[in-house]
Order: C-alpha cells, then structure tokens, then sequence
C-alpha cells in the first residue's frame, strides 16, 4: 500500500479527465487544497464541475482555474468573492447551482455513507425545492436532496500518518471530511506526513480508508479577511 | 428616538439565555456578542465552531481560524472544530437554540427573504436556508424601513424566499415585534417611537 506521492501532479497522475465532477474542500481560502489545485490548472484539463462551498478570490483557490476556463459548473453555497467568477456567470459562461451550505455537506457526506438522497428541511418553500420530491414525516414537509458522488475528491489536512489517517487544524476541517468521503478517488495534500504511530489513534479525524494519495507541501494558507483588535494599554 | 445599531444589538441580546449555544448573522447581528454581558453563552460558527472568540490582536492572525464571515477570529478554552457536515448537523437538529440574522423582507406569517434579489448579483445563500428551518428560534435584526421609506415587514416577500414561516421575532430600529398565529404583536417600542408609528410604517398585519 503506497498513498504517499512526491508531488500534486504526480498524485494525480492518471486521475483528471474532462468533463469531471471534483469535490473540494475548504471554505473560503481556509483548508483549500492548494497545491492540488494548481496541479489541476497545470494539467489542462477542462470543463470540470466542482462541488465547493467557495469559488476562491481571482488570483488564489479554484479562482485560479477560471481564469483559465478550466471549469464549467460550481455546485456551491456562496460566491461572492471572486470577480472573476461573476464575470463568467453573468455572460453566461459558467453553470452554477446553488445549495444551501449544509444541504451541501450533508449531500458530500451522504454520498459517502452509500446514501444516495436524504429528506430536509432546509430550502422547503423556497426556490432550493422547486422542482424536487417532497415528502411529510410527522407532520412536516420535507425535500429529498441527493447525495454528491463525485469522480475525484481533492482535500487539505494539517497532519496525517503514512497511511493516510489524518487531523486538521482548527477552523481548515470545514468540508474536507465530507468532500473527501465523496470521491470514487480521494488525493489528500498535507502539510506534515508523520511516521504511522506517531498520531494518537483516539484523535484521528479522518481514518485513512478515505484516502488514496497522499502528498506533503508548503502551503501559502493566504488569510482572506485579516480583522483584528486593538492591544488595551495595559 | 429610534435606536441605532447597537442598541438593536443590545436589544437583541436580551433575548438570549444563560446556556444558551447561539448562531450570530453577519451585519448588526455580529454586535449582539457585545452585549451579553454575563450570561454564558455559547457562539457558533457554522464553518465548524462552538465557541467563538473575539478577533485575534494584530499578528496573532492564524489562517487556519475564521468565522463564517471568512474573518480571523480566536478560540476560546470551551471550543470545539468539527466538520461542515456535523457543523449542519447540529444547526439542522435543532441543538442551536437561536440564529440571529438580518433580513431584506420578513412577511406577516414569518417567511424570510435575505439571499437574493431578482436581476441583481447573486451570491449564494450561504448558511441561511439551513439556520432558519433548524435552529430553535429565528430572531431577525433589521431597519424597520428600506433606504426609499417603505416597509420590510410585508403581508406577503416579493423577494424569493430563505424560509417559509420561520421567523419568530424581529427587531427593527422602531421596535421589537413578535410572529403570532394570526398576525404581528408589536411588543415593546423604541424610546419616544408610538404603536401609531410602527403601524404607520408596517405594511404586514399588525394585531
């Protein structure tokens, strides 16, 4: 069993084709996969959908694979900062289907339980549910959402052992889990691979069965709205 | 006189109990943590938070560490991460005991419209569909009035929707109303503001 790649384009190396569905990680800039992102760009490959909660800002995350129209479809819940990406969408260039931001989790990781649809609240009544099975438990409506197989997933963790099992860190988990769980094939960039041992089984977030290549890199990890306090004079 | 901003959020923060886990809106709502005083109160960051801390001091940023809003913030002794899904888990199971968010227009019966406007930019719902239809209680913040004057409580949305029948309460610059089976309950007016006032410039039901 060999997980771990020297880099991001040798990780997925036989893995891209067009027209692909890929789960990503992240949100916003927080726990993106960057380095496999950039991979992707590099490869060329093209009119891929992405499952991802954020479409990045222009220059940084998936943003830098519309610049080169490289993607043709994002299933996600909020876009608004990347400039780019609304460009394309108001002429018409690029497909985008919005889902409420759990809906979407839940979908990634349903799909990845071998749940193919589930029943929610969510969205009931509103333009989310036009359109889809609806159906009453207890006396509540509820609409069937389906699960997010995708072809490929792309994650980011803080740490993970040679055989993939892995923690984040803080904030970064975000989608990670769910996006990797989702994948036919999950590649995982990390910014420390440990010897296996070396992580304490009881704090393993994301056992390694979910994934199948393993790369380690620097990451620019770039802070999309920097806000701070004041220091109170002591 | 009408009250401001922060006084909306301070409002806003009475309504909130000791022990309470709470889910704070971007916008005036992001205020309400200012005001809680000492009750204990748990914040949620639906990005996968329980126990939202204040922003970090300057250089203390860590990009691992934002809050929906996608800003730096810091951790607490009692946070806990999770993950996205069990993050909408909990929203959607009904442990978070209230959202506090802001509105475009709220409706009579309690629908809420906050994500988009026809023919303008959308930018996604985020959380909000998800928040509304699955926490306890909905508590929405906003100016009773639009930039032109008119109502944003309305007998029916004219913008598409974020929930339907969601909103229990809504706290506007003129007072604080609540969503009843029949129609709105004014419950307490802003200094100086009358009932006649908030009649006059609501166009929902108000009985």
């Amino acid at each position: 069993m060999k997980k771990i790649y020297a880099n991001a384009t040798e990780a997925l190396d036989g893995l891209l084709r067009d027209d692909m569905l890929i789960a990503a990680g992240g949100f916003g800039l927080c726990g993106i996969p960057e380095l496999l992102l950039q991979a992707i760009k590099d490869s060329g490959v093209k009119n891929l959908t992405f499952a991802s909660n954020n479409a990045g800002v222009d220059d940084f995350g998936i943003g830098i694979l519309l610049q080169t129209r490289q993607v043709s479809k994002m299933i996600s819940s909020y876009v608004g900062e990347n400039d780019e990406f609304m460009r394309q969408y108001l002429a018409g260039e690029l497909e985008i289907e919005f889902n409420p931001q759990g809906t979407l989790a839940e979908r990634m990781r349903a799909a990845g339980c071998g749940i193919p649809g589930f029943y929610t609240k969510t969205g009931v009544g509103t333009q989310v549910a036009e359109g889809k099975e609806h159906k009453d438990f207890n006396g509540e409506t509820y609409v069937l959402e389906e699960g997010i197989f995708a072809d490929l997933s792309i994650v980011k963790a803080w740490k993970a052992d040679e055989t993939g099992n892995c923690i984040f860190r803080k904030t970064a988990r975000n989608f990670n889990p769910p996006a990797a769980m989702c994948g036919q094939v999950c590649v995982m960039e990390v910014e420390e691979i440990v010897p296996v041992g070396s992580l304490d089984p009881d704090h393993i977030h994301l056992p390694g069965i979910y994934v199948h290549r393993l790369i380690q890199g620097t990451h620019e990890k770039r802070i999309e709205q920097r806000t701070v306090r004041q220091r109170e004079e002591a | 006189m009408p009250w401001d901003r922060n006084q909306m959020a301070e409002r806003a923060a009475q309504e909130l109990e000791d022990g309470m886990y709470v889910n704070l809106g971007i916008g005036i709502p992001t205020l309400v943590a200012n005001y809680v005083g000492d009750k204990d109160i748990t914040l949620q960051s639906e990005n996968g938070m329980l126990g939202m801390g204040p922003f970090p001091f300057e250089g203390e940023e860590d990009p691992d560490l934002i809050n929906a809003g996608k800003q730096t913030i810091t951790e607490m002794d009692r946070t806990a991460y999770f993950d996205s899904a069990t993050s909408f888990g909990m929203i959607r199971g009904g442990k978070i005991a209230a959202a506090i968010l802001g509105a475009m227009e709220v409706a009579e019966n309690g629908d809420l419209a906050n994500w988009m406007i026809p023919g303008k930019l959308v930018k996604g719902m985020g959380g909000a569909m998800d928040l509304v239809a699955g926490v306890g209680r909905v508590i929405v913040v906003m100016d009773h009035t639009n930039k032109h004057g008119q109502s944003k409580i309305l007998k029916e949305c004219t913008l598409p929707l974020t929930g339907k029948g969601v909103v229990d309460l809504i706290i506007t610059n003129l007072g604080v109303l609540e969503v009843g089976h029949k129609g709105l309950h004014i419950l307490e007016t802003a200094p100086d503001v009358t009932r006649e006032d908030i009649r006059a410039a609501t166009e929902a039901r108000i009985v």
